[in-house]
């Protein structure tokens, strides 16, 4: 191994120890975060529905998805519409038609949500599933990544992800194409209560 | 130069089809206008650049102690870490990780590391099947090439080059070049890729000293349907992807995609601590130069980059040359100036492929004097013996003409004449100026005659 020789140059090479730059607070202009959080995810190509409840959010996800044979949750509350997930072999999930996760809290700037790996139930869920729908308090929306950092500066969690938008890519001729490996659509419901 | 290509060669090849360049050159533009547009809509643009800057001045100044930090934090959680001083010992940790769980199939995702130490072909020689996840890097495999952009690895083919090759590999109808046709047909192949291999193999976009984790960001989703599905995830890092703490993320990520392709954000920013239950997770934590690199003053401040290709996207030379003719794995402005500090003589033409407009330190988020360093580089081949003999005599020549008023004015009227009477002896292939361009005509004096002429009675 060549662990010792590595930082045996780097530390005869490295220069003069420069400070770290004291925290600044950044501009976020004064628009209202859920707003701001809609325009761009719908710029990013994700699909945005304001709901009141549970209920409200179950009756709009069987008109949007009819065809839709297997659904996974990692949420209680839906295990009526979706299956809970069960923890085991990631393999599984192979045929997900639709995944029901929450998120912690969503950002207004870039249209991201935040989900660590026990709102995820499988990290997998989140990638392998054809379509992801995801819940989102109204009241947990951050103006800017400065913000969101904060709230999670300290967490502790196995896996974690900004998510924002559904899967896609532009590798051919800079053409869009939303599903490249993960969802076909994000779904992101705001809610004004948890259940 | 003879036995390899060089920039000059290889751009002349490229620039033959003026069509297939001016393709090329607004395609780029295009996407650095997207770039423009995404910086322009953040207010404190300016400052996140001049706080991601100090911070990574901060890391480099100080990045001993934060790789023992980074290791002790990442073994804390359950992460196993390795030490790479070259291309040689990263491939062949790769390959023992692999061997000890008897893996000869593995996926990756996209790593610009793994191309500079041609990973690839290494594994393939051992009898180790790699597929690259990333649409755009799948599709450079099939056609046998290297990535010519790093965040956009074919960006030099057309759709139709495309269809061809997926006709060929992938079973699509012959002619078919429908971007959404030929990327679900990606999706369904590599789909049953990423259910079928057990070891997966990413790069890292940031490791966070704090905490020992690493972020991995893709639009695809490729990397994590690879890490998530398989039971060794091996990432792959050059050492100085690391930053100080997990806050500090927020510069960053606000930063990258906006410079990279506009958006204001990367569809998934996956923040990897600890394995899950059942898997391994390795960490390969590479040199291969780079702590030589860190030595050189004037050039330090290159592995300040975060890999987001805005000065390739904005640069003239890139835009009209491509990104093969930089024989490097990271081409472009900053390509030149990484790639002379692990081979000064075999990139020694890299840091001359440059106007040194400065339009690549204009846009780079973490304010990398790029166009400095390629101007520095240049003397520092010129005087370690390496530029080409011509490029020497010619910068002789000129400093004998600039440092001699006498030879100065003889030399001007000299090529005024010629250019009038004599056109074919400056218009000719000999000349590559006249490439791609007909000499301009010439003025009727010099400009110390016109001054004369027109300034009377003042002094020059």
């Amino acid at each position: 191994m060549s662990r010792d020789s590595i930082l045996k140059a780097i530390k005869q090479n490295q220069p003069e120890l420069r400070p770290l730059p004291a925290d600044v607070d950044f501009y976020f202009e004064q628009t209202e975060a859920a707003e701001k959080f809609k325009q761009v995810l719908e710029f990013i190509g994700g699909r945005f529905v304001e709901a009141n409840n549970y209920a409200a959010v179950k009756a709009s996800l069987e008109n949007t998805f009819p065809q839709a044979q297997r659904w996974i949750t990692a949420i209680d509350e839906f295990s009526e519409l979706a299956t809970l997930i069960q923890p085991g072999d990631p393999h599984e999930l192979e045929n997900v038609d639709v995944a029901i996760i929450k998120a912690h809290f969503g950002v207004a700037e870039n249209g991201a949500v935040w989900v660590t790996e026990d709102l995820m139930g499988a990290r997998a869920l989140p990638f392998i599933t054809q379509h992801l729908v995801i819940l989102l308090n109204r009241n947990n929306i951050v103006p800017l990544m400065q913000q969101a950092y904060q709230l999670i500066a300290e967490k502790d969690y196995g896996y974690a992800a900004f998510i924002a938008g559904p899967s896609k890519t532009a590798d051919i001729e800079q053409s869009l194409v939303i599903g490249a490996h993960g969802p076909r659509s994000l779904t992101v419901f705001l809610l004004d209560s948890d259940n | 130069m003879s036995a390899v290509k060089d920039h000059a060669a290889l751009a002349q090849a490229f620039n033959k089809d003026e069509k297939r360049v001016d393709w090329h050159d607004e395609t780029l533009w295009f996407v650095r206008a997207k770039r423009d547009r995404a910086s322009h809509g953040i207010p404190d643009w300016e400052l996140l650049r001049e706080t991601a800057s100090q911070i990574k001045h901060n890391v480099l100044s100080n990045m001993h102690d934060y790789l023992v930090q980074f290791e002790g934090n990442a073994l804390a959680n359950g992460i196993k870490i390795h030490w790479a001083a070259d291309a040689a010992e990263h491939n062949a940790i790769v390959l023992s990780i692999l061997k000890e769980k008897g893996i000869d199939r593995m996926v990756k995702s996209k790593s610009m590391l793994t191309e500079e130490c041609h990973l690839n072909d290494f594994l393939q020689d051992n009898g180790v099947e790699v597929i690259d996840s990333d649409l755009g890097e799948r599709i450079v495999q099939l056609a046998k090439e290297p990535p010519s952009h790093i965040v956009l690895p074919c960006i030099h083919k057309k759709k139709e080059e495309i269809g061809d090759i997926f006709h060929e590999h992938l079973g699509t109808a012959a002619g078919e070049s429908d971007p959404q046709i030929l990327t679900e047909t990606a999706r369904q192949h590599l789909r049953e890729v990423f259910l079928t291999r057990r070891a997966a193999l990413t790069g890292v976009n940031f490791a966070i000293a704090e905490t020992g984790e690493f972020v991995v960001c893709t639009n695809e989703g490729n990397a994590d349907m690879g890490a998530h599905l398989a039971d060794v995830h091996i990432a792959s890092m050059g050492f100085e992807k690391l930053i100080p703490q997990r806050k500090h993320l927020s510069v960053f990520l606000r930063l990258l995609t906006r410079s990279a392709t506009g958006q204001p954000i990367t569809t998934y920013s996956s923040h990897f601590k600890k394995p899950r239950p059942g898997q391994q997770m390795h960490i390969i934590i590479v040199d291969n130069g780079r702590s030589i690199q860190l030595g050189r003053e004037d050039f330090r401040n290159s592995l300040k980059c975060i890999r987001c290709g805005a000065c390739m996207n904005t640069c003239p030379v890139y835009r009209r040359s491509g990104g093969h003719s930089y024989h490097t794995a990271v081409a472009g402005p900053i390509g030149s100036i990484l790639a002379p500090n692990l081979d000064m003589k075999k990139y020694a033409d890299l840091p001359f492929a440059s106007t040194l407009c400065g339009s690549c330190s204009n846009v780079c988020p973490v304010k990398i004097d790029i166009h400095d360093q390629l101007y520095k580089w240049r003397q520092v081949i010129v005087k370690n013996g390496y530029s080409t003999k011509t490029k020497t005599a010619m910068m002789k020549g000129m400093t004998l003409a600039l440092s001699s008023p006498a030879i100065f004015n003889i030399s001007g009227k000299a090529g005024r004449l010629a250019l009038k009477f004599i056109p074919f002896a400056v218009n000719n292939g000999l000349n590559p100026w006249y490439k791609q361009r007909d000499m301009p005509t010439p003025p009727e004096g010099s400009f110390t005659d016109w001054y004369k002429k027109n300034r009377k009675g003042e002094q020059p």
